[in-house]
């Protein structure tokens, strides 16, 4: 154990000195991984109490999932409105972030800050006022009602992850193009966007995730046919501890995982 | 362009041009900002006409007269005053749990290679990347009188009867401290990793000591990430709803639970508008504080 002895680096105390530092770092990295990975086993339970390690193995909770109608319908209509979701607020957040980015006018500021107060305003107060507004225009628990809502979410988090993309972006290049011929449609679409698709996959895949897993105005303004996934776990959580839950959060798990893994793939690419 | 262009015996050319190409410039740039209109619209359509409307009906009566009724309610009954100050101890104490844990972890991120930060840094995304509800379920699991916590501990002879360790505050304060830390981890390590590390050796070759180099370099320079970080973990604090309600068994009343739980038991729109109102007004001053105290120091866009 001689290493304990030797300093870190050349300005700091020895490794022994500092053994604390590593013990506990170690000890919050698995506080914050180790509760999400272990439903992953509990879910391949047999038994209805959740134990770990599981005793007997089996796929029951996956089949009460699969057979439950409503947990199905749910299930559709969450990945339904996360792909309106992508599809609405990413070019709507890109345009914002671009048209702002280039126009550099005095009330782009002001711009923004409207554009970011879904990021600011407590999510309760988005869920029922928008519960009062759908109420008045007969829109609770409309398909079209949780999109837009969603798409609102989501568009400041496409602003900013694309905008921060422009930033670093050298503009001229875009000037060059239309000096070329191009209109500026053209210019964007051939020069700007094939260099922040890294942005522009990112953004769609977190405004698919931001629906997906958006909970609170859900519970609020989805509900009937257009119940979402998250307000049916949140109401069965609620009442008791179903291992059904375990199912659909690995299933949850390993899908986002792998859409952020893919999303990263396609962003290292084409650089 | 006009017909200016092809004919100009006058020779005002100049001024003349001028004027047409700043107008036409600034029309380019009115209708380049246009496409932010629909975004816009939506956030202006969705968000702020709802959300006026409530701060409306936070000032009316149940007979539609304009009264402070609600507010006034707020002040009277102590039950109010026990939600508001449930709710800043709790984002008070998830804070300075945040920046206990999160400030050793994310300076033992930042000492590590880079290569074995970003495979350390995986286990700080994925809370990112899993739903609230999947860890809020997780944590039921873990904490329940039969749950996993509760039984190793026993088998490990720590304790002898199951804790209550979920459906209170404490279980609260696990899931949200759980939430919340890589808020904290985030902007703190991209602080750290930016400090010079030849600046820290200035400091030992002056004759500092590493613990002494540290407290007097390192850990000032570190500051612009841990208030960035102990702001946005309060805030978000502030607004939670999922994980009280959940992990706190009924036992912890957020404002955000409160509000809730005045639309659906009680339909009472004035009250939880009033509620409304203010949560965002606190949201807004905590938010424009850590802006003043941390402007010039690098906190929130500016700097790296």
């Amino acid at each position: 154990m001689d290493w304990l002895d030797r300093p870190a680096s050349d300005t700091q105390i020895s490794h022994r000195s500092r053994l604390w530092l590593y013990v506990l770092g170690a000890l919050v990295l698995a506080f914050l991984a180790i509760p999400t990975l272990i439903v992953i086993p509990m879910s391949f339970s047999q038994s209805q109490y959740l134990e770990f390690p599981p005793r007997e193995w089996s796929l029951r909770w996956y089949e009460a999932y699969f057979s439950s109608s409503s947990w199905m319908a749910a299930t559709a209509t969450s990945f339904k409105a996360g792909f309106c979701t992508a599809l609405l607020a990413t070019p709507m957040g890109t345009l914002a972030a671009y048209g702002l980015h280039v126009s550099r006018l005095r009330f782009t500021g002001l711009a923004i800050l409207i554009l970011l107060t879904p990021t600011i305003v407590p999510v309760i107060l988005v869920g029922i006022g928008l519960f009062y507004a759908y109420v008045q225009l007969k829109m609770v628990n409309s398909f079209l009602g949780i999109v837009l809502a969603h798409t609102m979410l989501a568009v400041p988090i496409v602003m900013l992850i694309v905008g921060s993309a422009l930033k670093s972006f050298d503009l001229d290049q875009e000037r060059v193009a239309r000096s070329l011929g191009a209109t500026r449609t053209q210019a964007f679409m051939q020069v700007t966007a094939p260099q922040i698709s890294f942005a522009l996959v990112t953004s769609a895949v977190l405004s698919f995730l931001t629906s997906f897993d958006e909970v609170v105005v859900a519970l609020f303004v989805s509900g009937g046919d257009n119940a979402t996934l998250t307000r049916m776990m949140f109401l069965a959580l609620r009442d008791q501890i179903d291992p059904t839950i375990a199912a659909i959060s690995t299933i949850m798990i390993v899908m986002t995982s792998l859409l952020l893994a893919v999303s990263q793939f396609v962003g290292n690419r084409e650089p | 362009m006009s017909s200016a262009d092809a004919f100009d015996p006058a020779g005002r050319s100049g001024d003349y041009h001028a004027a047409g190409l700043r107008r036409d410039q600034w029309r380019e740039r009115l209708g380049l900002a246009g496409l932010a209109a629909p975004a816009l619209i939506l956030v202006i359509v969705t968000m702020l006409v709802p959300v006026g409307w409530l701060f409306g009906l936070s000032f009316l009566d149940d007979n539609g007269a304009l009264s402070l009724e609600h507010y006034k309610r707020m002040l009277a009954e102590p039950s109010y005053g026990r939600t508001f100050r449930t709710t800043f101890e709790i984002s008070f104490v998830t804070t300075l749990i945040c920046v206990l844990l999160g400030y050793p972890l994310a300076y033992f991120l930042s000492q590590l290679p880079r290569r074995a930060a970003n495979l350390c840094m995986i286990a700080v995304l994925l809370p990112f990347w899993t739903s609230l509800l999947v860890r809020t379920y997780a944590w039921l699991v873990l904490l329940q009188r039969s749950g996993l916590v509760n039984t190793w501990g026993m088998k490990l002879g720590l304790w002898s009867e199951p804790l209550q360790l979920v459906h209170n505050m404490g279980g609260t304060l696990i899931g949200m401290v759980h939430i919340m830390l890589p808020f904290m981890v985030l902007p703190l390590y991209g602080t750290m990793r930016a400090i010079d590390g030849n600046l820290l050796r200035a400091a030992a070759s002056l004759g500092s000591t590493p613990i002494h180099g540290f407290w007097t370099v390192f850990f000032p320079l570190s500051l612009p990430g841990l208030a960035a970080g102990s702001a946005l973990v309060f805030v978000l604090c502030l607004g939670f709803y999922v994980t009280p309600a959940m992990l706190g068994g009924g036992k912890v009343t957020m404002v955000s639970n409160r509000i809730a739980n005045d639309i659906e038991l009680f339909f009472n729109w004035g009250a939880a508008s009033a509620l409304g109102v203010v949560l965002l007004v606190i949201t807004l001053v905590v938010l424009v504080l850590a802006a003043r105290l941390s402007r010039g120091t690098g906190l929130f866009g500016t700097g790296h």
